[in-house]
């Protein structure tokens, strides 16, 4: 059974989740410590436009994505002259996830950002570092298991992202067919055994993340 | 030899002073909310004055008149934050090297140089595993081994009790004696006002009095 076993839909799920993660962390961090640290005209509107994918329905994501980069679209156009299509391709899945996550990583890095002492930022600065110095001996290690957290979140809603990754990535098997999708359209067409199979793949698979990092932010403390 | 005019709009009042001195311990008395941390902060470049300037033997750190202004971190001048500011996630070793640039392993402190600080036996803990008055011997050590032209010291005993006050205070003059910079030191204190200042300003709404306490003339 194991050889007729499909993995492919896993192994898309890893890889997508993997990326947009990378992804949302070089993103995220360094704008968690700007919005953090700083106040300026605006501000609250960027805060709203940020944490927006977090309480949108996946489809308006979606929606919005294909309004982005489809066909039709503005960037599309570029794209294409480019010979790049990222509609329906596995890239176009990344994305969906790197939008409906990158909320999750912001929020908890600003959060644990914010709880370092500013003071000893300052006291580094007043000893001659640099903010690049400052960020990677002093804010960054304090605030290291809010940023896990973030990470972890990260990952696992980068890796249960469904509605926007089916409307521009589509269900193509071995292409853009992840987890979540192949669960959905596996139960729809009746094959129970392959749903549940997936289905405990992922939960055991999420669990042991989850549990890992979780280990590794304690003991880190 | 420190000279500055600082001028800055805060809240409710105008922070305005005007103080030179050598390498004199000078101490700005006052209450709570009367500006003097303010000053502190304008003279380590980590708040920038409305206007006026900071002189620091002959080197300007600040001028409105000529757009200079220094970052805290080109300043060579220490602060001693009113709760140390130690780094909690490391060792005292850590912390005192913090702020020396060398190549790895080229970065040792001779133990005497630690041991003169009265730091040596502590290298190896961590912050939140010292008293107060350690806590601040370390604090101590880590910004005066960076060799600064100037040390700052916001209220740096009142978090302590009295006896270790009085022995920090006595440690401190000694300190100053050896290091010949000028150190500013903010206190609510008179007794630390009396026992450390060379030269004592009175600060109330942001500005000095007119008769303060004691004036070394300079």
């Amino acid at each position: 059974m194991l050889e007729q076993f499909d993995w492919r839909p896993l192994i898309l799920s890893v890889r997508v989740a993997l990326i947009a993660t990378a992804f949302v962390t070089c993103l995220g961090l360094p704008l968690a410590r700007l919005m953090a640290r700083h106040e300026f005209y605006g501000k609250d509107l960027l805060e709203s436009a940020i944490t927006l994918p977090l309480v949108l329905p996946p489809s308006v994501v979606g929606y919005g994505l294909l309004m982005l980069i489809g066909k039709n679209s503005f960037v599309g156009h570029i794209l294409a002259q480019a010979g790049i299509t990222l509609i329906f391709t596995w890239w176009a899945a990344v994305l969906a996830s790197i939008v409906v996550a990158f909320p999750l990583m912001y929020q908890s890095a600003k959060a644990a950002i914010k709880s370092v002492d500013v003071n000893l930022e300052k006291a580094a600065a007043t000893l001659g570092a640099g903010e690049l110095k400052i960020f990677f001996t002093i804010t960054l290690p304090l605030a290291l298991p809010g940023v896990l957290a973030g990470l972890v979140l990260a990952f696992a809603r980068a890796l249960g992202e469904f509605g926007a990754t089916l409307m521009v990535a589509g269900n193509i098997p071995g292409q853009t067919q992840t987890i979540p999708l192949a669960i959905y359209f596996a139960v729809e067409s009746g094959r129970s055994e392959t749903a549940r199979a997936l289905v405990a793949i992922i939960t055991a698979f999420s669990f042991l993340v989850i549990f890992l990092v979780n280990r590794w932010a304690k003991t880190y403390k | 030899m420190l000279e500055f005019q600082i001028n800055k709009k805060l809240w409710h009042f105008t922070l305005d002073l005007s103080v030179k001195i050598k390498n004199q311990i000078l101490v700005l008395w006052g209450t709570s909310g009367s500006g003097k941390t303010t000053i502190l902060h304008c003279l380590a470049g980590l708040v920038k004055p409305s206007s006026g300037f900071v002189n620091l033997n002959g080197r300007f750190l600040f001028s409105s008149a000529e757009n200079i202004n220094i970052s805290a971190r080109h300043r060579n001048v220490a602060c001693l934050f009113q709760n140390y500011a130690l780094f909690p996630h490391m060792t005292v070793r850590k912390n005192v090297l913090y702020g020396l640039k060398c190549k790895d392993r080229k970065c040792s402190i001779s133990d005497e140089m630690l041991d003169s600080f009265g730091v040596g036996h502590l290298v190896d803990r961590y912050p939140g595993q010292l008293s107060g008055g350690e806590q601040q011997r370390v604090a101590l050590a880590r910004a005066l081994i960076v060799r600064p032209q100037l040390l700052l010291l916001d209220e740096p005993f009142s978090a302590l009790d009295r006896n270790t006050k009085i022995s920090l205070r006595q440690e401190l003059k000694k300190l100053h004696q050896q290091w010949q910079i000028p150190f500013v030191l903010v206190s609510h204190d008179e007794e630390d006002a009396q026992f450390l200042g060379d030269v004592i300003v009175t600060i109330e709404n942001g500005q000095a009095r007119k008769n303060s306490l004691k004036v070394v003339s300079v």
